[in-house]
């Protein structure tokens, strides 16, 4: 039995109004890879940030034992120093930099007055040969490809003499062929005697590289699942793991359902990235939504589904498009502008509330009249009464909990925040409301109001597509689910056909055939 | 129990209790929310009541009130362009000093030439507003940041000033023209309301009345006239502003919206008395100035922009988060063109003013650092450096702020190198509250 190299002890981490870890227990033994498989949101990322001192000591409860020494780290170079190294989902370089520069970025070689370019240079190019890259580290960043960039953070890693690599979603943005170099070095690495953690929705490259696989669902492990068997552990054990017991009573019941006819269709949908511009970030999608229906869209993270809401809507995200939109039956061409798709009674309703929804130094009242100013002015000069009038009505409605409609929303709970958000939307009167990730980030019980909300919409009437990576959330509101994987729908199910199984077998197939 | 100097030889103990004790006391007050809410009206009536005893209250004379409003005059028109670009997202305008003696130089050469000074006006006005366009184009729509669009623009209108005026001084010293935009004798409302009231003057030129009082520093003994329009003036603006609060007042209670009644009507009263108080101070003088007359007008229209239409909304959405006010389908490009367009505008009127307050143009130097006063005066009156946060109410009380420390300074006599020390330091320390203040909240 090998060495106990890290041990995580009844982590516990709160957030405002969640808690987002719950006795947490890891055990990594030296030389292992071991992977972290869990839903998002399940809190992998968040134990992977308490352990690398993002979140750092004092902030949580519970004992970090690295190395048979209890760690508190205060931050990220305290965790660096004993050789602990997370490399993260999002790339972080500097792409005017070169690699060189960025691999001993805040790490320099020489005095911080006088760097030893030459020195920095031929380290960085050490550690490139390392992992296999035959650039010069003189080269900027900006000039390799996304898996030659991964493999630059790895070097990075290896630079500050990582002794336990995090790696986070690490072939997420890599085709297969990279994916797979990536983890043949990941296991050429293990030989050497390093430990490493990795975190993937890849299931099958899980059971690929990891030595133990530990399940996460909500905040807490649920299991850790031996790999060293002759078979690799079957996708479906894992699957069974992560998805667990059926929560019943999470959803409320839907009533008076009448559904009517299409609404919404789009065909041949086609969207590309905005940088790079050949990558299709939406491809040759198909799908429709009928008046009253409550539409779920799944798939994991990056699958293309807020790509797809976002260039419905007023093709927002995106460029070079393709494909047919229509509504009511008829061909609409929309222009680039949001303003045409609320026009024709489209709404979409972010992922990122803070980021592209409110305005979080302004009141509960300006953001709920901002997509519909009309509504309350004459000649563009704004009614304040009516407006009060207003934001009080949907205050009302969502049961928005607050003193005033005068408050900042900046100062309101993430659930009362999402409420504002639907009550803007729900205020600029939309036939289809495109839902993206309504209950991310908020507590049980908020959720459980905007899901009577997204019932109330479709019984009022409304076409309601509801995007979301949670999977219970998908098969207990809708009516369809459409099963997105990289850019592709590639599944329909009715709800009441389906279920957790089969949803991720497809997106497992689909993964493997591509 | 007694609270023990900071430092003393007590136990820690107790100093601790008779702190805490005084926190509370504190706390039950509110004087913290109070202090935060008001820090800047504060500053001011102290930067009053230091400069007034210092100057024997010289700085609330008749005279000295007048001469402030018409040297900062361009200031609070400036200002009122500059809070929307700052609304927008922290941009700023650069240009405005060079566009102020650009425009102001194409009045006096209009003028100089005999064109009737009202098609000058227009012109001026026109200019400005064209250069805002053109400066809007290159920032809404080509995305050259602001900083650097009006860094350009401030070179180069300066520049195509100096070359129309051939490098000379341009001439505006025209009594029709200095009538309406100057500081002379004659630039003030014509007193029309003494013949309609003719007992009005009498009464107010007696030493004994209680109103004597009221206007420390005014020498009455050189006081010969009252001006009973500019009185007249002052009644009318502070009723309607009551019978406005009063409505509002009504209204929310209609609605039911929480509020704090004592605090409207504390306000309402002060506001009020303060308009009664600067006619009746400017009635001794020479009555009602027409800079008064441009300034309330601008800042009048702007308060009503930035509060009550959709494109005030705009500005402050914009500034709060783009993303979010593009996905709400408003053309965020649009609202920045029309931020600089507007502050063209402003500063066509600002040239007009500077023309009228110097008889001319100098090229050399009309309009210089005016872009930093009227920026100045938005941070010190509270508006966000990141955008979406920022009142004409707060600018107002910030350009105030400047104006009474330049000319309390001057009339102290503080050598012009540490009025521009002492300036500076006011701008940190008002931004850094501001900073800190919400960093607390946090």
């Amino acid at each position: 039995m090998a060495k106990i190299l890290l041990e995580m002890k009844n982590i516990t981490k709160t957030f405002p109004g969640v808690k987002a870890l719950d006795n947490v227990n890891l055990q990594v033994e030296e030389g292992e890879i071991h992977a972290l498989v869990g839903e998002n949101g399940a809190g992998k990322s968040t134990l992977m940030n308490v352990l690398s001192g993002i979140y750092p000591f004092g902030t949580y409860e519970g004992d970090i034992i690295y190395d048979g020494k209890v760690c508190r780290f205060s931050n990220i170079k305290d965790s660096e120093k004993l050789g602990i190294v997370i490399i993260h989902q999002e790339l972080a370089l500097v792409p005017e930099m070169t690699i060189g520069e960025n691999m001993y970025l805040g790490n320099e070689c020489g005095h911080s007055l006088a760097i030893n370019w030459n020195k920095t240079y031929a380290e960085a190019d050490k550690y490139l040969r390392m992992v296999g890259l035959k650039e010069s580290s003189k080269v900027q960043i900006k000039n390799i490809g996304t898996g030659k960039q991964q493999l630059v953070e790895i070097a990075k890693a290896l630079a500050k003499k990582a002794r336990l690599l995090i790696l986070d979603e690490p072939t997420s943005s890599l085709n297969e062929e990279d994916s797979r170099a990536l983890l043949d070095l990941m296991l050429s690495f293990k030989k050497q005697g390093m430990t490493m953690i990795i975190i993937s929705h890849k299931l099958n490259e899980v059971s690929y590289v990891a030595d133990k696989i530990t399940v996460v669902r909500d905040g807490a492990t649920i299991e850790t699942i031996d790999n060293h068997g002759k078979e690799p552990v079957s996708e479906e054990r894992i699957i069974r793991g992560m998805v667990g017991r059926e929560i019943t009573n999470r959803f409320p019941k839907r009533e008076n359902v009448k559904i009517g006819d299409v609404r919404l269709e789009v065909n041949h949908w086609t969207v590309h990235h905005p940088l790079y511009t050949e990558r299709k970030v939406v491809d040759d999608v198909s799908m429709y939504v009928r008046q009253g229906e409550v539409v779920g869209i799944y798939g994991l993270m990056g699958a293309g589904r807020t790509e797809l809401a976002m260039s419905i809507f007023g093709r927002s995200y995106g460029v070079n498009f393709s494909g047919e939109l229509k509504l009511d039956g008829k061909h609409v061409h929309l222009r680039k502008s949001a303003s045409d798709a609320i026009k024709h009674k489209i709404a979409y309703v972010t992922e990122d509330r803070k980021g592209n929804g409110l305005v979080l130094s302004q009141s509960i009242k300006v953001n709920t009249s901002l997509a519909n100013l009309e509504a309350i002015s004459s000649h563009s000069v704004i009614d304040g009464d009516k407006e009060y009038a207003a934001a009080e009505e949907y205050r009302g409605k969502l049961k928005i909990k607050t003193p005033s409609v005068e408050q900042l929303v900046g100062n309101l709970s993430g659930g009362n925040q999402q409420k504002v958000l639907l009550a803007k939307w729900m205020f600029a009167e939309p036939d289809i409301l495109l839902l993206d990730e309504p209950t991310r980030g908020i507590d049980v019980g908020a959720k459980y109001e905007i899901y009577c909300i997204i019932n109330d919409l479709a019984a009022a009437g409304k076409c309601v597509v509801l995007i979301s990576s949670e999977l219970p959330e998908v098969l207990g509101m809708s009516d369809r689910i459409y099963i997105m994987n990289e850019a592709k729908i590639i599944g329909e199910m009715k709800a009441a056909e389906a279920t957790q199984e089969s949803i991720m077998t497809a997106i497992l197939r689909s993964g493997r055939g591509a | 129990m007694l609270a023990q100097p900071a430092g003393g030889g007590g136990d820690s103990g107790g100093q601790l209790t008779s702190w805490q004790k005084f926190i509370e006391l504190m706390q039950r007050l509110k004087v913290r929310e109070f202090l935060q809410k008001y820090t800047m009206i504060i500053a001011l009536v102290a930067v009053v009541i230091a400069f007034g005893i210092m100057s024997d209250w010289k700085i609330l004379s008749n005279k000295e009130i007048t001469n402030l409003i018409g040297e900062n005059a361009y200031v609070f028109v400036l200002a009122a362009g500059m809070l929307l670009c700052i609304l927008t997202g922290g941009n700023i305008d650069l240009s405005v000093g060079s566009v102020v003696c650009f425009t102001g130089g194409i009045g006096c050469i209009m003028m100089s030439a005999g064109i009737n000074m009202w098609w000058a006006v227009l012109v001026m006005l026109l200019t400005g507003l064209a250069i805002g366009v053109f400066q809007g184009f290159w920032i809404a729509k080509i995305r050259v940041p602001a900083f650097i669009a009006t860094l350009a623009g401030m070179y180069a209108f300066r520049g195509i000033a100096s070359a129309i005026l051939g490098g000379q001084r341009g001439n505006a010293d025209f009594a029709d023209f200095l009538q309406f935009f100057g500081v002379t004798k004659t630039s003030y409302i014509p007193d029309f309301m003494k013949n309609l009231l003719p007992n009005v003057e009498a009464a107010m030129l007696n030493k004994d009345g209680f109103w004597v009082a009221l206007l420390p520093g005014t020498n009455f003994n050189g006081v010969k006239n009252f001006n009973v329009t500019c009185m007249c003036i002052g009644i009318v603006v502070a009723l309607i502003f009551v019978a406005l609060k009063v409505r509002k007042i009504l209204v929310q209670k209609k609605m039911n919206i929480s509020q704090s009644i004592p605090a409207q009507v504390a306000s309402t009263v002060l506001i009020s008395l303060l308009i009664l108080w600067v006619c009746l101070d400017m009635s001794f003088y020479r009555g009602f100035p027409m800079a008064l007359v441009w300034v309330s007008l601008v800042l009048g229209i702007y308060a009503y922009v930035t509060n009550k239409t959709a494109i005030g909304r705009h500005l402050y959405a914009v500034g709060g988060n783009e993303k979010a006010t593009a996905l709400s389908g408003v053309k965020t490009r649009n609202v920045y063109w029309f931020a600089y367009a507007n502050i063209g505008l402003l500063a066509g009127l600002a040239g007009i003013l500077a023309a009228g307050y110097n008889k001319g143009i100098d090229p050399a130097n009309a309009g210089d650092g005016y872009e930093m006063d009227a920026i100045a005066a938005c941070f010190i009156g509270g508006a966000s450096a990141y955008g979406g946060i920022g009142k004409v109410s707060g600018m107002i009380i910030g350009a105030t702020l400047m104006g009474i420390i330049n000319k309390g300074m001057n009339l102290i006599s503080t050598p012009q190198n540490y009025q521009k020390v002492v300036k500076g330091l006011v701008l940190l320390v008002a931004v850094l509250f501001d900073v800190l203040s919400k960093r607390q909240k946090r």
